[in-house]
């Protein structure tokens, strides 16, 4: 335990586990699902920057697992509304509409909690296996694997469009009205859909400390530093690159099933190349290599990113731009970075 | 790369290798007639060499004499068109992969250093320890007391006991290549290659090394290709040297240097 964090990065892990807990009783509803999304992103941002941060992978695919898993939940969630829908059918309104008369088989088992937590996690993981075994035993590299999840992504978008791939065509799933029997617009299942956030937020944060210092993280970053080498030196990188992707799709697909009944929404546009691409800038804008920056990145990014919307909704995505590229030239080593030269010379 | 023999490479790596080598006769290297060319260039021709165990042997030979293809052949990276390479009696290194190669106890140092800049020295030789190396493994990982202690001894021997804690990127140019030796030396090789290993050293840092690949010998078989005449001077047992891709004279440094053959050839100029 003393290995991961010292004296004051425990009592700091305190604190927010008893914020997490205290603050959402003294928030509007509106702060609550805010800061709840936001964590979801956080969560996100620490799993792409176990990848990329440590490993010097970078993918532009991490949206689509986080889709997936968001998805998955989503699937459930249509299941909980029952008969209590447009149509008032045992179906899910859109296949009503399409004329569908039964579940398809994608459906199978959706109405159970533990089978769409299952899927959330092992539909993400899986995938990301095949594609990174495929991807670095044939030693895609660098910005060609980039582009490959980039254009996985996009594909896996169209895909999600099409009315017949039984997952509600380009509107998605939303109306949800209960999760676990719970009704879903209560402010005390806000209030437990946040706190269960913010503890897997902790969480992902306790276990990406606890690989990055051990040999494992060790190994990683000489894979980003060295690649050859650590062949040489007789590790198999290609074992190494597929486990750290696969795990670091899992908690993606984690932070999407908790990004959905919080949101009330899910569709194929969180697939769009454009918002994996968000998620690389608040990792890079946080603080690549480091735990805790993805974690300000992606706060600092969407905090700006709902004010910005409601104030100038058409100056957002220049704002976003902008930030990026002064990042990049002043901030090299993100906010975190920042934080860190800025304590050194205090020193 | 065929799909069986990647299967075949994945499967065997990060796995201890132990034992297997069989020097029953003394010998711990064997190259017998090897030729490779590229393009109609005759790199090797008919190479045949010897080395012993615990030998420390030094290769010389002007530039394009066949040095480096001669290490390549030896480490899998390039194959042979004849001839046959043994490691000990049995091992036949031209049907092994790099990989294979480097587990079966052959450690390669080359030119340029390529040492994990963002970690600590001893992190460095930390990685570099033969030891199970795969995934979950790695995740688990502790060091053990007597782990430390050949990290430890290790760091002593090459010289950087007093910076095992710093960044191995701010290490000198000289104390990259020790670490890198290190490194090699943490595999538990049964042979070494050095590609000229004193390259842009510093004459203090070029002596440093002579006496530390003079402690290594007799422990390691060591194979040390260098164009530093004065750097061969200091640690020469026996010298091969190399010229277009075979053997011209082999024997102890002073022999060498007075044979008229290599004078012409190499030395004179």
């Amino acid at each position: 335990m003393s290995r991961l964090y010292g004296p004051s990065g425990w009592a700091a892990l305190g604190i927010a586990a008893v914020l997490i807990a205290v603050l959402p009783l003294f928030l509007s509803s509106y702060w609550v699902t805010l800061l709840g999304k936001i964590m979801c992103y956080a969560i996100v941002a620490v799993a792409l920057d176990l990848i990329w941060g440590y490993c010097g992978i970078l993918s532009l695919g991490h949206g689509l697992f986080f889709a997936l898993g968001g998805y998955a939940m989503g699937m459930y969630l249509m299941r909980q509304i029952g008969r209590e829908g447009q149509y008032q059918s045992e179906l899910p309104d859109f296949m009503v509409f399409l004329d569908w008369k039964e579940l398809p088989w994608q459906w199978w088992n959706s109405d159970q909690f533990w089978w769409a937590a299952l899927l959330a996690v092992a539909v993400p993981g899986i995938l990301a296996f095949a594609f990174g075994y495929a991807a670095f035993r044939s030693r895609v590299k660098g910005v060609y694997f980039s582009i490959i999840t980039q254009a996985l992504t996009f594909a896996a978008m169209l895909l999600f469009f099409r009315n017949a791939t039984g997952f509600g065509g380009n509107n998605g799933f939303t109306d949800f009205k209960r999760i676990l029997g719970f009704t879903i617009a209560t402010p005390e299942t806000r209030m437990a859909l946040f706190m269960i956030t913010g503890a897997a937020l902790l969480g992902t944060l306790l276990a990406a400390r606890w690989i990055v210092s051990s040999r494992l993280g060790r190994v990683l970053t000489a894979i980003r530093d060295a690649e050859t080498r650590v062949a040489f030196c007789g590790y198999d990188t290609v074992h190494f690159k597929v486990a750290i992707f696969t795990l670091s799709a899992v908690i993606c697909g984690i932070a999407g099933a908790l990004y959905v009944p919080q949101v009330g929404i899910i569709n194929p546009s969180e697939m769009s190349p454009a918002n994996s691409i968000e998620i690389a800038i608040w990792v890079a804008l946080g603080g690549r290599g480091t735990l805790l920056g993805p974690v300000i990145g992606a706060g600092v990014v969407n905090g700006a990113k709902s004010y910005f919307t409601q104030a100038f909704p058409e100056y957002w995505l220049y704002f976003l731009g902008l930030l990026f590229i002064l990042a990049t030239i002043f901030l090299p080593q993100g906010i975190a970075g920042l934080a860190r030269r800025l304590a050194r010379r205090r020193a | 790369m065929s799909a069986a023999a990647f299967a075949n490479e994945s499967g065997t790596l990060g796995r201890i290798h132990t034992g297997e080598l069989d020097t029953t006769h003394g010998a711990v290297l064997y190259l017998e007639d090897i030729s490779v060319s590229f393009d109609g260039f005759k790199a090797l021709n008919r190479l045949s060499l010897s080395i012993d165990v615990g030998e420390l042997r030094c290769v010389i030979g002007p530039n394009g004499a066949g040095k480096t293809t001669m290490m390549d052949v030896i480490t899998g990276k390039t194959r042979p068109d004849e001839g046959s390479a043994y490691f000990g009696q049995t091992i036949d290194l031209t049907r092994m992969t790099e990989g294979q190669i480097a587990h079966a106890g052959i450690g390669r140092k080359f030119q340029k250093p390529t040492i994990f800049e963002n970690h600590s020295a001893f992190e460095n030789l930390e990685l570099a320890m033969k030891a199970d190396k795969r995934v979950r493994r790695a995740l688990f990982a502790r060091l053990s007391g007597a782990e430390r202690d050949r990290i430890a001894e290790t760091l002593r021997l090459i010289r950087l006991a007093d910076a095992a804690d710093r960044t191995a990127g701010l290490l000198s140019h000289g104390q990259k290549q020790w670490l890198e030796i290190g490194m090699l030396l943490m595999q538990e090789p049964r042979l070494l290659l050095l590609d000229e290993p004193v390259a842009g050293m510093s004459d203090d840092e070029t002596e440093r090394t002579a006496e530390l690949f003079l402690s290594l010998a007799g422990k390691h078989s060591l194979v040390v290709v260098e164009h530093d005449m004065a750097f061969i001077a200091k640690i020469a047992r026996q010298v091969t040297v190399l010229h277009e891709g075979s053997v011209l004279a082999e024997g102890p440094m002073a022999e060498v240097q007075a044979d008229p053959r290599v004078v012409e050839v190499y030395l004179g100029r």
